[in-house]
């Protein structure tokens, strides 16, 4: 029986791996993805920032980590809050899992998102959070990357202002490479389900 | 206060107890009313659910706190992957219908905090409607992680 049912994921191994080769492009390792697959059609994570504790960090300091990218401002008191505090959840419900994974909230406000503003506001959420802000091209650069875009919009009476940002929250393997994107359609349950795989790959899929 | 104002506020009393021009905000109750705070001196936003009783439609317009410099009525919206934050001039509350102001959609983003905000503190709030009437309700400050109302 057992043998048998070795043989039948064998068998069905061998038939994905076939199906793969056959697609001729590294889709997947057969994973049902429920987030959007995008393995293989975005760059790996490459930055150069500052972290919340004001110190140099680039993307290889997060090599190990599935790492959940998001671009966002400290001065946005709605859609920000409310992403970081579903991500908590998330990271919650993975349990002692999520500690292979880590949030990079990316300031998309660099002028008014210190470090010192950034760590108190990621900290707020989840301490699996990681506040990057850094010099306004090195943000750019890292937006650019991935197709997201952020616009100052016009000054208010009172001088303050609103940035849009991308909505996505873009998911990188232990190894950087771009793997899934989250987009304000998908759920709570697509994303716990898809870190699960992506956390139990390893770094060596 | 002085008679120049206490006339008219008599007057507007003994037409209100004659049941003659009942106010948009005597029709609208306010449940799940939360504050979202964040660290520092961040602009918070606020949530509530708004049910008009009324056989008349209600509208937000507005609304102030003592524990804040300034409130803003706001939409937040997400098209084509983007996330945009848009000032709303009035939000309709329908005849017997109820809105929600909710994390992602509608909500009162509240400035320059006069003293800071705990968690677990209720903050007033006075909301304002189309015809000048305000409604004061009572917003518990939640943690910045909170996903709603409730614990």
């Amino acid at each position: 029986m057992k043998l048998c049912r070795t043989r039948r994921w064998l068998l069905l191994l061998m038939l994905a791996l076939g199906t793969l080769l056959l697609a001729g492009c590294h889709r997947d390792d057969g994973v049902e993805w429920q987030l959007n697959n995008v393995s293989g059609h975005m760059p790996d994570l490459d930055f150069q920032l500052v972290d919340d504790h004001g110190k140099n960090v680039t993307a290889q300091d997060y090599r190990g980590k599935v790492v959940l990218l998001y671009f966002g401002y400290t001065h946005c008191p709605d859609v920000c809050p409310l992403t970081l505090a579903q991500l908590h959840v998330v990271m919650q419900r993975l349990g002692p899992l999520a500690d292979g994974a880590r949030i990079l909230f990316v300031s998309v406000d660099p002028a008014r998102d210190t470090p010192e503003v950034m760590h108190a506001y990621v900290n707020a959420f989840d301490p699996r959070a990681v506040g990057l802000s850094g010099p306004a091209r090195e943000i750019e650069a890292l937006s650019k990357r991935y197709r997201s875009a952020f616009t100052r919009e016009p000054d208010r009476a009172d001088g303050q202002y609103e940035v849009s940002h991308s909505s996505a929250i873009y998911l990188f393997d232990g190894n950087g490479k771009a793997r899934l994107l989250s987009t304000p359609s998908n759920t709570q349950d697509q994303m716990v389900h898809d870190l699960h795989l992506l956390l139990s790959l390893g770094t060596h899929s | 206060m002085s008679l120049r104002f206490t006339l008219p506020l008599l007057a507007a009393g003994l037409l209100l107890t004659a049941g003659v021009h009942a106010t948009e905000a005597q029709h609208v109750r306010a449940s799940a009313a939360w504050i979202r705070v964040l660290p520092g001196d961040l602009p918070a936003g606020a949530y509530v659910t708004l049910e008009n009783t009324g056989d008349q439609a209600a509208s937000l317009r507005g609304a102030h706190s003592p524990n804040y410099a300034d409130a803003m009525l706001h939409q937040s919206s997400s098209a084509g992957g983007v996330s945009r934050m848009s000032m709303v001039n009035e939000l309709a509350i329908p005849a017997h219908g109820k809105v929600e102001l909710s994390p992602g959609g509608y909500h009162l983003m509240l400035m320059k905090a006069t003293s800071p905000v705990k968690i677990g503190d209720k903050v007033k709030v006075t909301l304002s409607f189309g015809d000048g009437s305000t409604l004061d309700a009572d917003f518990v400050a939640r943690p910045a992680n909170a996903t709603g109302a409730e614990q």
